[in-house]
């Protein structure tokens, strides 16, 4: 059977889903809707995995998947040697976020990265500990900087409710994933021009280690219907 | 076989480790777990991505060791007599780039010298010392942080501006967009609205129009910070000759006699730098009483400005084409970070055993 990894519940799910139907790929819940089973018609031979967005990237780099649908970001976060374990197939179009830099509103000597960078020195001098950034995306976030070029700073964890962190003085700004932008506005913060680490979206990822030769009628018919070039 | 490598590796240390007490060194041992904070304090969150962090429920965040150098340091300040001299013998941790086959645990033998009656000497000493230890066959390259230094030091510009180039001496990139920034003048506009804006409203009126107040950066570091930029806007770009200066020292790649040569042209286009480029001669009349032959020795200005951002004056490395298998220097400001207000002067460095037996078999 070839292993399709879908997230296992919410908004994700159904754009999933959706997006298969359109496309005649037929993907459905089976059993009562607390059970994690589905089923797939339209082409024969693959089999249903719901999985939670987060676990897919492992479960491609595994190979115990052949496919599945997550975002960019968690594949970047989790699967350091992504372009050697995976390969993007399409981008689906929804599940839109980018992992952002925000810093207070009122911080209005700073919009960039250098002006952040600079903010970071002083701040460490006037408080005597280094600027801290809230975030879940500790890897993605270092990287970004890390390339930049910015010292002085201290990443701090936060698992929820980031945006929160600044107001209640346990960091001095966030890096955090964003769709709409909407909650930054909320909590006083605003995006540096150049703080856009990484754009990302729902996509469908193929695992460069999975056993794709049991599966090799499965796959090509399954590539046809969506008109996808080759599939690994 | 890997047993085999495991006791050659331990052989090969245990006689690095002789020569270095028969050169005077007292003995001493490090933890394995060191305290995230003050490793993370000295390198910053960089260091997460070289150092294995482990967490303990009560002590929280701990580093398995990436090296010596903070434990032999923090030790010497809490208990060393002066001049001392200082070996290790031990396994370090670091965690390598994703794919990268470089390994994560091996073991380093080291000698650090701290004495503060000599730099030159010392240095010297050090250098001498890993020279006749390792075999002759091996790649070495020395190079000056403190040359770098003493140039941005004299840079006519502003304090801030000399303050970003120092502290990013060691990101090469960074720092080379940042000196080719200050080349230029100032051109950015949204910088420029801003400060109009300033003087036009004053910045308690910007920061109300922007809304909320939140965070712990307070309203006089925001004020404090534009008054800044005013400055900045005001500076006049660095000259064309100053940036040359730093340009020039960065690609000097011969040997150290005749770098000294191109460092006293250089003296002459920057008066300023003198006390660093005497401090470079001195260590070559003492490289030279030690029988180093300096004259055939390597010498590159950029040298060292890609390692931990702690090395600030003479940096050494020994290579055997591929692998590093020796490096080293100076870090007397490190020192004071660690010492809290103490400070001596240190020089010393690590030699890899499992390099050189695998460059000797």
């Amino acid at each position: 059977m070839l292993k399709l990894g879908v997230p296992s519940k919410g908004r994700l799910q159904d754009d999933t889903f959706a997006w298969f139907n359109d496309r005649g790929l037929k993907l459905e819940r089976t059993g009562s809707d607390r059970e994690y089973t589905g089923a797939v018609s339209g082409v024969d031979g693959i089999e249903l995995v719901l999985l939670s967005a987060g676990e897919i990237p492992k479960e491609l780099a595994k190979g115990r998947i052949h496919l599945g649908v997550t975002g960019t970001d968690l594949i970047h976060e989790k699967l350091p040697l992504h372009e050697q374990q995976v390969s993007t197939i399409a981008e689906m179009g929804f599940g839109f976020a980018d992992l952002i830099i925000a810093v207070p509103n009122v911080w209005v000597d700073v919009n960039t990265l250098h002006d952040l960078d600079a903010v970071a020195a002083q701040f460490r001098a006037d408080h005597g500990f280094r600027l801290r950034i809230a975030t879940k995306y500790h890897n993605l976030v270092r990287k970004g900087l890390q390339d930049f070029g910015i010292a002085d700073y201290q990443l701090v964890d936060s698992q929820g409710a980031t945006e929160g962190t600044v107001a209640n003085l346990t960091a001095e700004a966030i890096a955090d994933i964003t769709s709409s932008g909407a909650t930054l506005v909320a909590n006083h913060l605003k995006i540096l021009t150049d703080g856009v680490l990484l754009k990302s979206q729902a996509s469908v990822f193929a695992s460069k280690t999975a056993d794709w030769a049991g599966v090799d009628d499965t796959a090509t018919a399954l590539c046809k219907l969506m008109g996808w070039d080759i599939l690994k | 076989m890997q047993n085999e490598r495991r006791a050659a590796i331990r052989a090969e240390a245990a006689r690095l480790e002789q020569i270095f007490l028969n050169a005077g060194a007292l003995r001493i041992e490090a933890d394995s777990l060191l305290p995230a904070e003050t490793l993370l304090d000295l390198y910053g969150e960089d260091i997460r991505a070289r150092a294995y962090v482990t967490n303990d429920p009560m002590m929280g965040e701990r580093m398995m060791r990436p090296d010596f150098t903070v434990p032999i340091v923090e030790r010497h300040m809490a208990e060393g007599a002066e001049p001392a001299r200082y070996t290790y013998n031990g396994p370090v941790w670091r965690m390598q780039d994703a794919g990268s086959t470089r390994a994560t645990e091996f073991v380093q033998v080291g000698f650090e010298l701290f004495d503060r009656t000599n730099p030159a000497d010392s240095d010297a000493e050090v250098f001498a010392l890993f020279a006749e230890t390792l075999p002759k066959t091996l790649t070495v390259t020395t190079g000056d942080v403190g040359l770098l230094q003493s140039v941005i030091k004299a840079l006519k510009t502003s304090d801030r501006r000399r303050a970003a180039l120092m502290r990013h001496l060691w990101r090469p990139t960074r720092f080379a967009n940042l000196l080719t920034k200050f080349a230029q003048p100032t051109v950015d506009e949204t910088r420029t609205e801003l400060l109009a804006t300033a003087d036009e409203i004053g910045v308690d009126a910007m920061m109300e129009k922007a809304g909320k107040f939140i965070g712990l950066r307070s309203g006089s570091e925001i004020t404090a910070r534009i008054a800044g930029l005013k400055d900045d806007e005001n500076t006049p770009p660095l000259s064309g000759e100053e940036v040359a200066v730093v340009n020039t020292l960065l690609a000097i790649d011969t040997t150290a006699a005749s770098a000294l040569l191109e460092l006293q042209t250089l003296q002459g286009a920057m008066p300023e730098i003198a006390k660093s480029v005497s401090i470079f001669a001195r260590r070559l009349d003492a490289l030279d009483q030690r029988g180093v032959d300096v004259n055939a020795l390597a010498f590159k200005g950029e040298y060292g400005l890609t390692s931990m951002e702690y090395y600030d004056g003479f940096v050494f490395g020994f290579t055997d084409g591929k692998n590093v298998v020796a490096s080293g220097g100076r870090y007397d400001a490190m020192t004071a970070v660690l010492g809290t207000g103490r400070e001596i002067p240190a020089v010393g460095g690590v030699i890899r055993p499992d390099a050189l037996i695998r460059g000797a078999s």
